[in-house]
C-alpha cells in the first residue's frame, strides 16, 4: 500500500482493489473516469486525497477509490466533508453525492457549505431519481414524471440545483454528462483547483429506475439540445453550429446565427453571475439547450476553511498563545491558605 | 436605639428576584463572589423564563438567582431561602411562599402600586394586609432612595433607576457584612473606563445602599457567616459550562491535539460554544452550523481529521444526532458530545434543569450502539468530567457522552484550580507507519482500533457506516462477522471500567439505606446524607459519576445495604438500569419540575424508608 517515488500517476493509481457494484451501463462508471482523470490532473499523491460521501447508489464511490475514504449517512456528507476539510485544510477533500442526498435530506448541509464557500470538490450526481431505495422520485425529477410513489405524477416543481448553488453565492457552478468523460474530466480539474466551494453537476443515466431521462442531451441531437460554454467564447450551438444564445432585454434567447448579427452573440463570461444564472436555468423542457461546461467561477472570495485558520492566527498574534494555567486561573480569584503546624514550627501554604 | 447584633449562623439562602433587566443575576453573581472571596463556601442557581423579555410586572417574566453562603462545605444553592430580595409585587407572588416560615423578605416599596399589585393578584399591600405574616418584610423605597442619592448626577432618570441593583447590593452587603471594597473594585473593574458615568452613579448608589443598612434601625441584626474549612488552594468561581469549556481546552492542551468544536445553539448549553469561541489563542476551532446533525457531523469530520473532536448540546439537540452518533459508534473514533440537559420531552422547559436524558444517553440509537456515559455531578466537577471524556475518547477510540444539565451547567461555585502540570498527558497515537496497516487491527488489551489519519503517508483506507470486517475495516455482510463486531463494541466500552475509579461511599460501608445520586444531585444528596449521619442514622450515598460502565465495586455495595434510594430528577431512569444490571428493588424518588432537589426532600424520604 505504501507509495513509491516511481508510481506512475495514473487513473489506475487512483482505482482501489474493491469490485465495483453498479448497475451494467450505470452513468457512474463514466463519471468515476472523469473524477479519476481530474485526480491525475491534479498529481495529489492518493493519501492526501479523501473522499466523502452520504447513502446513495453514488456514495459508494469512495470503495473503488485508492484514497483515504469516507461513506458516511444520509444526506451529511457535506457537513462531515467540512469537519474534515478544516480540520486538514492541506488535503483535496472531494464529496460524492447523488441527488436525494444533496437536495433533499441534506439540502441544508449542502446550502450552507456553498454559503461558506469551503473549499470541497462537490460532485453531485444526478440521475433525477433514487436508484438504492428501488425507483422513488427525487426534487430533481421533472414534473409528471411516473414512479414507485408517484404512479400518477409528479407534481412537487424540481429543484435547479445550480440555480440555486447561483442563488446562495456560489464560487464556481458547473455541468456536464456521464457520456462525455473529456467534458466531466475538465470541469472536475477546473472545480478541484477553484479555492472555494466547487459544485460539479453530473447527469448520470439510471439504467433500471430512470433509464432515458438525458436521451435527448446525449443522442445524436445533441448539439442542438446542448452548449458547451467556455469563457471567452460565443455561444453557439447546433448540429451545424447554426444556432446561438442573444440577449433580450434581461433575458436570453436562441436565435440562428444568420439571423443576427455577429455581434449580437453572447460572449461567455464565467465571472459573470447574472450570466451564469440565465445559462444555468436553461433546459430543454423550455425549449432552450441545456448549458455544460464552467458556467460560473469566483476565485476571489475567500474559503470558510482558509478563514476559519486565518482567524485563529489573528487571535494568537494579537492575544499570544498563553499558558494554558493564565487561562485557567482567570475572573474572580482567591487564595485560601492555611497554616500548618508540625514540631518544627508553623509556616502558612 | 438598640445595639445591632451580629448573628452567628453557618448558612443562609438567598434568593433575588426581579424582572428580566432589574439585574437580579448581576447581583446575585456578585455576592457570590464577595462571599467566595471572603472564605465562605457558596452554590448557586440562576432560574430565568424562556422568553428573553417577558412582559415587565408578571409573574411569567421574573428572572431569580438563588444562592447558598456557608461556613461549612455547602452542596447546593440551598433548600428554601432565608432571605427574599423581590423587586417587585410579581416577584414577591413568584416567590414568598418558598421562604423559611419567619425569613426575611426585602422589597421595593415603591413598586407597590396598585396597578402593579393588581396585575399580579393582589387586592391590597400583600406586606401590611397579612399576607406576609409570620415574615420579616423590609420595604424599602429604593426607587426614591436611588433617584435622590443620583439628584445631583447629570444622567436621565432611566438610566437612574437602573443603578438601583447596587443599591439593593450595598444593603446586602452591609446586612451579610462583606468588604465593601471588592463592589467598589469590581465597579471600577467593570464601568471604570469605558462608562466613567455609569461608575460613577453605582459607586454613590452602592454606598447610600451601604449607609442606609448602617444608619436606619430597619434592620436588628446583621449576619455574619464564619469562614468555611475548605481546602486551600487558588480558587475561582465557575460555572459548569464555563468549566466544560476549559476542560475541553485542556484536555486539547495536555494532549497535543487541536480542539475542533462543531455545535449549534441550544439553550442552556450554548455557554460552553460561547467560552470555547472566545479561546482561539489556544488553537480552538469552533464551527456554528447550520443545525445540531451538522454540528455533530463537522465534528465527526474533524475526527476524521485527527482532531480532538467535540459537540456540545441539549435534549432535543442530542435526538437529532441520533444518526450521526450511530456513526460515530461504528467507526469507531474518539468524539466526545456534552448533552446540558434541560425539561423534556421536545422542546419541554428549556431553561429548566432535569436529568431525563439518561436513557436517552444510554439507548438512543438504533441498533447494539453501546456509548459511555459520564456524569458531572456539580459546576467545579465539569471541568474534570471533559477532561476525562477526552481522555476516555481517545483512548478508546470511542465516542463518550458527557451529561450535564442546566442546573450545574448555569450554576457557580467555587473551584480550585489545578495546575497545568497537575494534569495529566495523554497521547493520541494514530499510525503514522504501519507496512501492513489494517484500520480495525485493534490493541488487546483496550480494544481501540488502530487510526490513520488522511494525509498520513501510505495508509489509505477507507471507512464508512457499514459493518465492517473485524481486521481490515472493508464492508461485510459476513453474518458472523456482524456478531462478532457487536461483541467487540460491547465488549470495549464495558472494559472502559478499567479506567472508572471505584465509587467512594460516603459514611459507613454498610447500613440500612444507600442513596444513589447521579450527576446534578450529587449536591442535594451528598448535603442530605452527610445531616443524617449527624443525626446517627444508618445511610450512606454514592455518587454515580460514570454510569456506563458503572463503577466495579457498585454491586458489592449494593449488597451491603438493606435498601436503596435513588433520587432523580426523571421518573427513574437510573432506577431502571441499577434495577437491570443488578436485580436489586430500588426505591425511587423522582422529580420534574425544572427545579433540583432540596436537601430536605432526600431526608424526607430515607427518613420514610428507616420508618421514621
Amino acid at each position: 500500500m505504501t507509495t513509491t517515488v516511481n508510481e506512475v500517476m495514473d487513473k489506475n493509481y487512483f482505482t482501489s482493489k474493491a469490485e465495483v457494484k453498479w448497475c451494467p451501463g450505470c452513468g457512474d462508471y463514466a463519471i468515476i473516469n472523469s473524477v479519476k482523470g481530474a485526480m491525475v490532473n491534479r498529481a495529489k499523491p492518493r493519501d492526501e486525497v479523501a473522499i466523502v460521501s452520504g447513502i446513495g447508489c453514488s456514495s459508494r464511490f469512495p470503495y473503488y477509490m485508492e484514497t483515504y475514504g469516507f461513506h458516511t449517512i444520509h444526506g451529511r456528507a457535506a457537513a462531515i466533508a467540512s469537519g474534515l476539510k478544516v480540520g486538514k485544510p492541506d488535503l483535496d477533500v472531494w464529496v460524492i453525492s447523488g441527488d436525494g442526498d444533496s437536495t433533499a435530506i441534506g439540502g441544508n448541509h449542502w446550502i450552507h457549505a456553498i454559503r461558506r464557500n469551503i473549499n470541497l470538490n462537490y460532485v453531485l450526481i444526478n440521475n433525477k431519481i433514487y436508484g438504492l431505495t428501488k425507483g422513488q422520485y427525487s426534487p430533481t425529477s421533472e414534473m409528471g414524471q411516473i414512479t414507485k410513489t408517484t404512479p400518477y405524477g409528479v407534481i412537487d416543481y424540481p429543484m435547479n440545483p445550480l440555480v440555486t448553488a447561483l442563488g446562495i453565492g456560489g464560487t464556481f457552478v458547473a455541468r456536464s454528462i456521464d457520456k462525455d468523460v473529456k467534458m466531466g474530466e475538465e470541469i472536475c480539474t477546473r472545480g478541484a483547483n477553484h479555492p472555494g466551494f466547487s459544485l460539479m453537476e453530473m447527469y448520470s443515466n439510471c439504467v433500471i429506475f430512470n433509464d432515458g431521462a438525458h436521451d435527448k442531451i446525449t443522442g445524436k441531437d445533441k448539439a442542438d439540445f446542448t452548449i458547451h460554454v467556455q469563457h471567452g467564447k460565443k455561444l453557439i450551438f447546433g448540429v451545424e453550429n447554426n444556432l446561438c444564445l442573444v440577449q433580450d432585454g434581461f433575458r436570453i434567447k436562441m436565435a440562428k446565427v444568420s439571423d443576427v448579427a455577429e455581434s449580437a452573440i453572447i460572449v461567455h463570461d464565467e465571472t459573470n453571475l447574472q450570466l451564469a444564472t440565465l445559462l444555468a436555468d436553461m433546459a430543454p423542457s423550455k425549449g432552450q439547450p441545456v448549458a455544460l461546461g464552467v458556467i460560473y467561477c469566483d476565485p476571489a472570495k475567500k474559503s470558510y476553511d482558509f478563514m476559519v485558520h486565518e482567524q485563529v492566527q489573528q487571535v494568537i498574534a494579537s492575544k499570544g498563545e498563553q499558558p494554558l494555567d493564565k487561562l485557567l486561573r482567570a475572573g474572580d480569584t482567591w487564595t485560601i491558605s492555611t497554616t500548618l503546624c508540625n514540631a518544627s514550627g508553623c509556616k502558612t501554604v | 436605639m438598640g445595639q445591632i447584633s451580629l448573628k452567628s449562623v453557618d448558612q443562609v439562602v438567598i434568593k433575588f428576584t426581579g424582572d428580566s433587566g432589574d439585574g437580579m443575576q448581576l447581583v446575585g453573581n456578585q455576592l457570590t463572589a464577595l462571599a467566595a472571596v471572603s472564605g465562605n463556601d457558596v452554590n448557586s442557581l440562576p432560574d430565568y423564563p424562556s422568553e428573553i423579555r417577558a412582559p415587565a410586572g408578571t409573574v411569567a417574566g421574573i428572572s431569580g438567582f438563588q444562592i447558598a453562603l456557608g461556613s461549612r462545605d455547602i452542596h447546593t444553592a440551598g433548600d428554601a431561602p432565608d432571605v427574599l430580595v423581590a423587586m417587585n409585587p410579581a416577584a414577591v407572588q413568584h416567590s414568598y411562599k418558598h421562604v423559611v416560615k419567619g425569613g426575611m423578605i426585602i422589597t421595593d416599596s415603591d413598586m407597590f402600586t396598585e396597578k402593579a399589585m393588581e396585575k399580579v393578584g393582589f387586592k391590597s399591600n400583600p406586606c401590611t394586609d397579612g399576607t406576609l405574616a409570620g415574615y420579616d418584610v423590609k420595604s424599602i423605597p429604593f426607587t426614591t432612595l436611588t433617584r435622590e442619592a443620583l439628584k445631583d448626577l447629570d444622567m436621565g432618570p432611566k438610566d437612574k433607576d437602573r443603578c438601583k441593583n447596587f443599591f439593593v447590593l450595598g444593603v446586602l452587603v452591609w446586612l451579610f457584612n462583606k468588604n465593601p471594597q471588592d463592589v467598589l473594585n469590581f465597579i471600577n473593574t467593570k464601568f471604570g473606563k469605558k462608562l466613567p458615568k455609569i461608575a460613577e452613579a453605582n459607586t454613590i448608589v452602592f454606598k447610600a445602599g451601604l449607609n442606609y443598612g448602617e444608619t436606619t434601625v430597619m434592620f436588628q441584626q446583621r449576619y455574619d457567616l464564619k469562614a468555611a474549612t475548605i481546602e486551600p488552594g487558588f480558587y475561582r468561581n465557575i460555572t459548569g459550562n464555563e468549566a466544560a469549556a476549559l476542560g475541553l481546552i485542556a484536555a486539547a492542551k495536555k494532549s497535543n491535539m487541536q480542539l475542533l468544536l462543531g455545535s449549534y445553539p441550544i439553550t442552556p448549553a450554548t455557554d460552553i460554544l460561547h467560552e470555547v469561541s472566545k479561546h482561539k489563542n489556544f488553537g480552538a476551532i469552533t464551527m456554528q452550523m447550520e443545525d445540531e446533525i451538522a454540528g455533530i457531523c463537522a465534528a465527526i469530520g474533524g475526527a476524521f481529521a485527527g482532531k480532538l473532536a467535540v459537540t456540545t448540546t441539549s435534549g432535543p439537540g442530542l435526538a437529532l444526532k441520533g444518526e450521526a452518533l450511530g456513526l460515530a459508534v461504528i467507526m469507531e473514533i474518539p468524539l466526545v458530545i456534552v448533552n446540558v440537559q434541560r425539561g423534556g420531552p421536545s422542546t419541554g422547559l428549556p431553561t429548566k434543569t432535569e436529568q431525563s436524558d439518561l436513557l436517552q444517553a444510554m439507548y438512543g440509537r438504533n441498533g447494539d450502539s453501546p456509548m459511555p456515559v459520564i456524569a458531572a455531578g456539580s459546576p467545579d466537577d465539569c471541568f474534570m468530567a471533559a477532561f476525562e471524556a477526552c481522555q476516555i475518547a481517545i483512548k478508546y477510540r470511542t465516542p463518550v457522552l458527557l451529561l450535564t444539565d442546566g442546573y450545574i451547567g448555569q450554576g457557580s461555585c467555587p473551584w480550585k484550580v489545578p495546575l497545568e502540570s497537575e494534569l495529566p498527558s495523554f497521547e493520541a497515537n494514530f499510525t503514522k507507519e504501519d507496512a501492513d496497516f489494517k484500520s480495525y487491527r485493534r490493541d488487546p488489551e483496550t480494544l481501540a482500533r488502530n487510526i490513520a489519519i488522511p494525509g498520513t503517508k501510505g495508509l489509505q483506507h477507507r471507512v464508512g457506516s457499514l459493518e465492517k470486517d473485524v481486521l481490515t475495516g472493508a464492508v461485510s455482510h459476513v453474518p458472523m462477522n456482524h456478531q462478532i463486531m457487536t461483541d467487540i463494541r460491547k465488549n470495549k466500552v464495558a472494559g472502559i471500567v478499567r479506567d472508572v475509579p471505584n465509587a467512594v461511599v460516603n459514611g459507613k460501608e454498610s447500613g440500612k439505606v444507600l442513596v444513589i445520586g447521579w450527576g446534578g444531585t450529587y449536591g442535594a444528596v451528598k448535603g442530605a446524607v452527610d445531616r443524617l449521619i449527624l443525626q446517627g442514622k444508618s445511610v450512606s450515598s454514592i455518587n454515580l459519576r460514570w454510569i456506563n460502565p458503572f463503577p466495579a465495586n457498585l454491586a458489592k455495595i449494593i449488597a451491603n445495604f438493606d435498601k436503596v434510594l435513588i433520587p432523580e430528577l426523571n421518573t427513574g431512569q437510573l432506577s431502571v438500569l441499577i434495577r437491570s444490571q443488578f436485580l436489586v428493588d430500588t426505591v425511587s424518588l423522582n422529580k420534574v419540575q425544572g427545579d433540583p432537589f432540596r436537601e430536605y426532600e432526600v431526608i424526607d424520604k430515607v427518613n420514610e424508608m428507616l420508618g421514621e
